[in-house]
């Protein structure tokens, strides 16, 4: 019993390590020279000041901190919000045509974006030429495949399963709209599944990479994880530098996460209950 | 007659109330996921380079079963996927299982750490193992410092060590999101099963392949789904820790797709044709994980 209790701690001690040894790797090399790094050196430098000023001059980082920051919050609040009147829609007023619209939807998380990326690419390739505003090149075109996802909308009618069909009828009997008992009553009953549902979109919208590599082209228009990829690729490469351009990448969602934890794992977890 | 015709009109009301909530949604999946797909199966019976394509049959397919990349592609994939996935889902069933135990201590420290992978974004991380796995990176240099190698080893230039490189990076990202499942379905399962066991006399072993696993189905076949449909989209790692070499060693299918569409002269029409082999490759595996796990 005492040893397999030791080796319990053991083995979870190790894995944690592992897990967070890459996150500790990075803060530290943030405040160190470039050469320290790559020398190996654990501990904090003084450097950080230095990599920060480097990191402004030569890198827009803040323009495409500021791209990441429009798109993500733009694609989180249109995504949970037709989503969510979907997965409402799905389950409140059900019918046997709309089972099978449903079904047929949930078929495209099959899809895999490696099947898409070329007839998307196409298509906002064609789009450029009548509408530049929504073609190559532009946030709406990072944006629009991304917004309503097959997975977001199962998401959202499995909550509605909780949520009291009286309500909606309570509703009615005020007077009250469908879409006004929707905005009403549902979403403030339903905050938390709001909450994780934002969290989980707005994560993988900041941590997008291959459409925006597809689509996007000039380094204006550039997001957080095309910068690192750039930063990343160079042949005599500044790693304190980058390490700090990481820290302050992974900051938002690292942030998010530790700020709504207990949400953002009901959230990913409520999905396959 | 006038109360009938109410009850038709107040129904009819209601059926396009409730269409009209789920209208976006349906229309921007259409847009966005069924109309590529079909414009993808159009364009894989089409080649030519750029905006210049000409229907030409079968071709494209004929070329699929000759192409000694896509061959490589295609194996780099299935390495990953035989050895990555099934690595990855019993380290996380063994973590969760250890954590599930009410009297462990500091229990949320331990899973939140082995959970903060996942937060960061896949270029990030892959960036960060670029550098940890270099010739003269910390994992070399740790190594060697503790006598466990005595020449660095090359993670990152040598075919064999490349590829373990990348199953390693994808292992460290994703056992944690994995194990936040199956602790959620343990927290789910009632502990009486257990005692009435214990009582029996079963040992923990016993009790882990006879309850936990049997349990625990449907939650490994939703993780098993999801990995593998996640590792035949493998792309973000493979391009910023490898670039998909040394050679081809490392390609993966989707990087493959990339490469013909956007990185030498554009073959959407040949293009289409390899992604077509990613679907068909989801739908036998899924169907596969199915049977096997013995749903219908």
């Amino acid at each position: 019993m005492k040893v397999k209790r030791i080796f319990t701690y053991l083995f979870l001690s190790i894995t944690a390590l592992v897990s967070i040894f890459p996150f500790l790797w990075i803060v530290i090399s943030a405040t160190n020279k470039s050469v320290d790094v790559t020398k190996g050196r654990l501990l904090p430098g003084t450097y950080l000041v230095e990599n920060f000023k480097k990191l402004l001059d030569t890198t827009d980082l803040g323009t495409a901190l500021w791209n990441s920051a429009k798109i993500s919050i733009l694609t989180t609040i249109l995504a949970i919000l037709f989503a969510s009147l979907a997965g409402y829609g799905f389950e409140i007023f059900r019918s046997k045509m709309k089972d099978v619209v449903f079904n047929i939807l949930l078929l495209s998380m099959m899809i895999p974006f490696a099947a898409l990326m070329v007839p998307l690419y196409r298509m906002f390739a064609r789009i450029s030429n009548a509408a530049p505003m929504i073609g190559i090149d532009t946030m709406a075109a990072v944006m629009l495949p991304t917004i309503t996802t097959a997975f977001l909308i199962f998401f959202f009618r499995q909550s509605s399963k909780m949520f009291p069909k009286d309500m909606v009828e309570a509703g009615r009997i005020d007077g009250l709209s469908d879409l006004g008992i929707f905005f009403k009553i549902f979403m403030p009953t339903m905050k938390t599944t709001y909450a994780a549902a934002g969290i989980i979109t707005f994560m993988s919208s900041w941590n997008n990479y291959l459409w925006p590599l597809i689509v996007l082209q000039s380094p204006q228009q550039r997001t957080i994880p095309l910068l690192i990829s750039n930063l990343g690729s160079g042949y005599a490469p500044d790693y304190g530098l980058i390490m700090l351009a990481i820290v302050i990448a992974t900051l938002p969602t690292a942030l998010v996460f530790f700020l709504m934890q207990k949400h953002f794992v009901a959230g990913m977890t409520g999905s396959v209950k | 007659m006038r109360a009938d015709k109410q009850g038709v009109s107040i129904r009819a009301k209601n059926a396009f109330t409730g269409w009209s909530f789920i209208l976006v949604a349906v229309l921007m999946i259409i847009a966005f996921y069924f109309y590529p797909m079909l414009e993808a199966l159009i364009l894989s019976f089409k080649t030519g380079t750029g905006a210049n394509l000409s229907f030409t049959g079968w071709s494209n397919y004929e070329r699929l079963l000759t192409d000694k990349t896509f061959l490589t592609a295609l194996t780099n994939t299935s390495i990953y996927l035989i050895i990555q996935v099934p690595i990855m889902i019993v380290l996380a069933l063994f973590i969760s299982v250890l954590l599930n135990d009410n009297t462990l201590k500091f229990k949320g420290f331990f899973r939140t750490a082995i959970f903060l992978p996942c937060v960061t974004s896949l270029v990030a991380y892959s960036v960060v193992f670029k550098y940890l796995f270099g010739i003269n990176g910390l994992v070399n240099t740790m190594l060697m410092k503790l006598s466990i190698i005595s020449a660095p080893i090359e993670w990152i230039t040598d075919p064999f060590w490349a590829k373990i490189t990348i199953i390693i990076a994808i292992t460290w990202r994703w056992t944690g999101y994995n194990m936040i499942f199956y602790l959620s379905a343990l927290q789910n399962i009632d502990n009486s099963i257990y005692e009435a066991a214990r009582i029996d006399g079963a040992s923990s072993v016993t009790q882990f392949f006879k309850i936990t696993i049997p349990m625990l189905k449907p939650i490994i076949l939703f993780t098993s789904i999801t990995s593998t449909i996640g590792t035949l989209q493998l792309f973000d790692e493979v391009l910023n820790i490898t670039k998909g070499g040394p050679g081809n060693a490392t390609l993966s299918i989707s990087q493959y797709i990339y490469n013909l569409s956007f990185k030498y002269t554009a073959d959407f029409g040949y293009a289409a044709t390899v992604s077509y082999s990613i679907v068909l490759l989801i739908v036998v595996l899924s169907i596969l994980q199915f049977k096997v796990a013995g749903e219908k």
